[in-house]
């Protein structure tokens, strides 16, 4: 079924999905925005894992993608669960304030 | 067909995530993200990946974005990113190292998949559920088990976050 678009496509798109969201967290300043970039950033490395895995003929890669969903949504709990408690400390949000364990 | 399908998912896609980055109101990035999950959602079809195409749904576009829309709302941030920007020469410097990063990527990408890897046409997956269920109950089943563990103590974690101080 699959057809004439080829994997290289989807990684393509991988590796833009990828750049989008570094630049996304370099350049925005709320905590939530930049959580959310590291959300698309982890999508597209699922999605580069599902193409290989249909490049090379193997199930394996949407069993990884699997597990990654999983920490995925852990992570997003304890994070959001962070900055909501951030947010009750100092009533701002932003990371130019957080500088707390910096050298 | 089929490619023409690709292009205007991929298009979609890219869109939504610059739709994130760019808008300066979180909850629009929210939604955008919703639109880009839902578009990659679509691409994982096209691959044969059901079941985590309806993973995708649930758990990404469903679960973690209710959550970030939760969070979004009782933060109401927003106003947060409207002042002048102290370090904006730094944050300028993103453009190039996103333009570098992806040229890199696609460096990457063309020079490693020169080539068919061997036995790949022999071993054509079993399409939708069944070569995923296969693995995750066999090969898997350990780490499989250990992601409810994990679940547990994030659940756990959150919830002495989540409380404060107040005991």
């Amino acid at each position: 079924m699959t057809g004439t678009a080829p994997e290289s496509w989807y990684l393509a798109l991988s590796a833009a999905l990828f750049s989008i969201g570094v630049v996304g967290v370099i350049v925005r300043r709320n905590p939530l925005v930049i959580f959310m970039s590291i959300e698309l950033m982890l999508n597209a490395a699922n999605l580069a894992f599902v193409a290989f895995g249909h490049r090379l003929g193997s199930a394996e890669g949407q069993a990884v993608v699997f597990f990654v969903m999983a920490v995925a949504a852990a992570e997003v709990a304890v994070g959001l669960a962070i900055i909501v408690a951030i947010f009750r400390l100092r009533r701002r949000l932003s990371v130019d304030d957080l500088s707390l364990m910096r050298w | 067909m089929s490619a023409l399908a690709f292009v205007i998912v991929a298009g979609i896609a890219v869109g939504s995530a610059l739709g994130l980055v760019l808008r300066r109101n979180p909850i629009h990035g929210a939604l955008f993200l919703v639109v880009n999950l839902g578009a990659v959602a679509a691409l994982y079809l096209t691959l044969g990946a059901q079941f985590l195409a309806a993973a995708q749904v649930v758990v990404y576009a469903g679960a973690i974005m209710v959550l970030f829309v939760f969070a979004i709302m009782v933060l109401i941030p927003g106003k947060e990113e409207t002042g002048p920007d102290p370090r904006r020469a730094w944050r300028l410097l993103a453009l190039p190292v996103g333009g570098l990063l992806l040229v890199l990527l696609g460096v990457v990408v063309t020079t490693g998949l020169r080539g068919r890897p061997p036995g790949a046409a022999a071993a054509r997956p079993p399409d939708g559920v069944e070569g995923i269920a296969r693995l995750l109950f066999t090969d898997y089943l350990f780490p499989f088990e250990l992601t409810s563990v994990l679940l547990l103590a994030a659940m756990v974690g959150v919830l002495v976050l989540a409380r404060g101080r107040a005991s």
